[in-house]
């Protein structure tokens, strides 16, 4: 039903499966869970056996399925990217008014969303560079994290240019302001705290400095209690 | 005998003025009303505002209205899409106005529109550009914001099936914005492909109540978006 994974391996730290699948280890059996279109979708093919996940899509369904097989699919079964999807046993349709009091009202467990850049308040900026002649565009992001219990970020640490996206404060217009809860990269597993950002997990063959040296604000060590959380 | 069904699409929209708000349902091509969008089109009415989620794609349904020039306005969430550079021409040329609302403040918005609320405060968006200039207050440890509700004149929407008294059904995620902008409106039209006597629709599983809808359109077979834009239609 999926397609093949089109992932490589990464030369340093997690690939991007490694790190739907780190993220996948941390959701609760039976949570309701909004995955942010594009990378935060893959997390769906890593939840561990035994545990089942609801998924709601804000356009409207919940209790989204995979991808149908070809030529089997409605344009008017979509997911919020547009995308046709399908539907599980004990699915259920309804209004957009319905949907996001699901999202606004905190009834969600878990969003998983991208990030341009996450700043060490937990301020999110995922929907827009600024740049003058680009066409804004914000959907449901705002209203995701505003609502949702809890809001994990998947994301590589810095940009292909190289550009740090964990930082002090956010330089893109923001999402919504202390509103991300933990962050999982190509590097590192990193929890916002009160103290800044915190790591509870390094990628296998990185080290503290490594990650250190490519975030834009204090890195606080791992805690026996952080990493237990 | 009640019987809301008009008899063709440009009876239905025919009296919608210049300048008049107009809710279109849809979510991507999923809800789009096309017959009804083309048949406004047809009618020629300018200098709306249009309230809807996106901005259309390819050249035929919301994005056609916008590229016949007859959109002042759009009050939208993604007006964004792959394949439509319709409205982003528009925009960049300052041609059309844009107020940006997130999707559940602009779905919120229509169902208080719909309601009698003329407006509510929300946390979603503060803190970044959307909440600027707007009214906060906290409420408890929560900072929020005002929105207002929204009416329109007219709200044009898709459902799957209809009785004759306008009570509706519709298919999948089809369904996304038409149930809140059904009671948002001075007049409701409805497209659906299929219409059946009062009494046919099991009355616990009606999704909007008749006295949400004033006009009913049967479209036997309606055109998708997705099908049409396959085939390299543009509208008109």
């Amino acid at each position: 039903m999926r397609p093949p994974s089109t992932d490589t391996p990464a030369a340093i730290g997690w690939s991007r499966d490694d790190i739907a699948r780190r993220l996948a280890q941390d959701i609760p059996h039976g949570s309701y869970v909004n995955l942010g279109i594009g990378i935060p979708e893959l997390v769906a093919r890593f939840v561990p056996e035994g545990r089942t996940l609801i998924y709601h899509t804000e356009n409207g369904l919940l209790g989204m399925g995979p991808s149908p097989a070809v030529g089997a699919g409605d344009p008017e079964l979509i997911n919020a990217g547009k995308r046709q999807v399908t539907m599980m046993p004990g699915a259920a349709f309804f209004d957009q008014a319905t949907s996001f009091a699901m999202i606004r009202g905190g009834h969600l467990d878990l969003s998983v969303l991208g990030a341009l850049q996450v700043s060490q308040a937990g301020d999110l900026a995922n929907w827009s560079t600024g740049e003058a002649d680009a066409i804004p565009a914000v959907g449901g992001a705002m209203d995701l994290v505003a609502g949702v219990r809890r809001v994990f970020v998947l994301t590589q640490h810095c940009t292909k240019e190289g550009e740090m996206k964990l930082v002090g404060e956010c330089t893109y217009p923001l999402t919504g302001r202390a509103v991300v809860d933990r962050v999982y990269t190509d590097l590192a597993v990193v929890d916002i705290t009160p103290d800044g950002f915190r790591v509870v997990e390094l990628a296998p063959g990185v080290d503290f400095g490594f990650v250190q040296e490519r975030t834009g604000a204090t890195l606080l060590p791992p805690t026996t209690r952080a990493a237990a959380v | 005998m009640i019987d809301k069904r008009v008899v063709g699409a440009a009876a239905a929209v025919a009296d919608i003025p210049d300048g008049a708000t107009v809710m279109i349902g849809g979510f991507g091509e999923a809800g789009s009303p096309i017959e009804l969008i083309h048949a406004l089109i047809d009618q020629g009415a300018k200098q709306l505002t249009v309230v809807s989620n996106n901005t259309g794609s390819g050249e035929v349904g919301l994005a056609a209205l916008l590229k016949a020039g007859r959109v002042r306005k759009v009050v939208c969430s993604f007006p964004r899409t792959a394949n439509s550079t319709v409205f982003p021409d528009l925009y960049r040329r300052g041609e059309v106005e844009l107020e940006l609302v997130p999707q559940g403040t602009l779905a919120e918005r229509i169902r208080a529109g719909g309601a009698g609320i003329p407006a509510f405060f929300t946390p979603t968006a503060v803190g970044t550009p959307l909440a600027q200039g707007k009214e906060h207050r906290f409420f408890g440890e929560t900072e929020c914001v005002l929105e207002f509700g929204i009416r329109a004149d007219f709200t044009l929407i898709k459902g799957r099936r209809a009785d004759t008294h306008g009570n509706v059904v519709y298919h999948r995620t089809a369904r996304n914005f038409a149930p809140p902008m059904a009671t948002a409106a001075g007049i409701t039209v409805v497209q659906v492909a299929e219409v059946v006597d009062a009494g046919q629709l099991d009355a616990e599983s009606i999704v909007t109540p008749g006295i949400f809808v004033d006009r009913i359109v049967h479209v036997p077979s309606p055109q998708q978006e997705s099908a049409l834009i396959a085939a390299g239609a543009r509208y008109p």
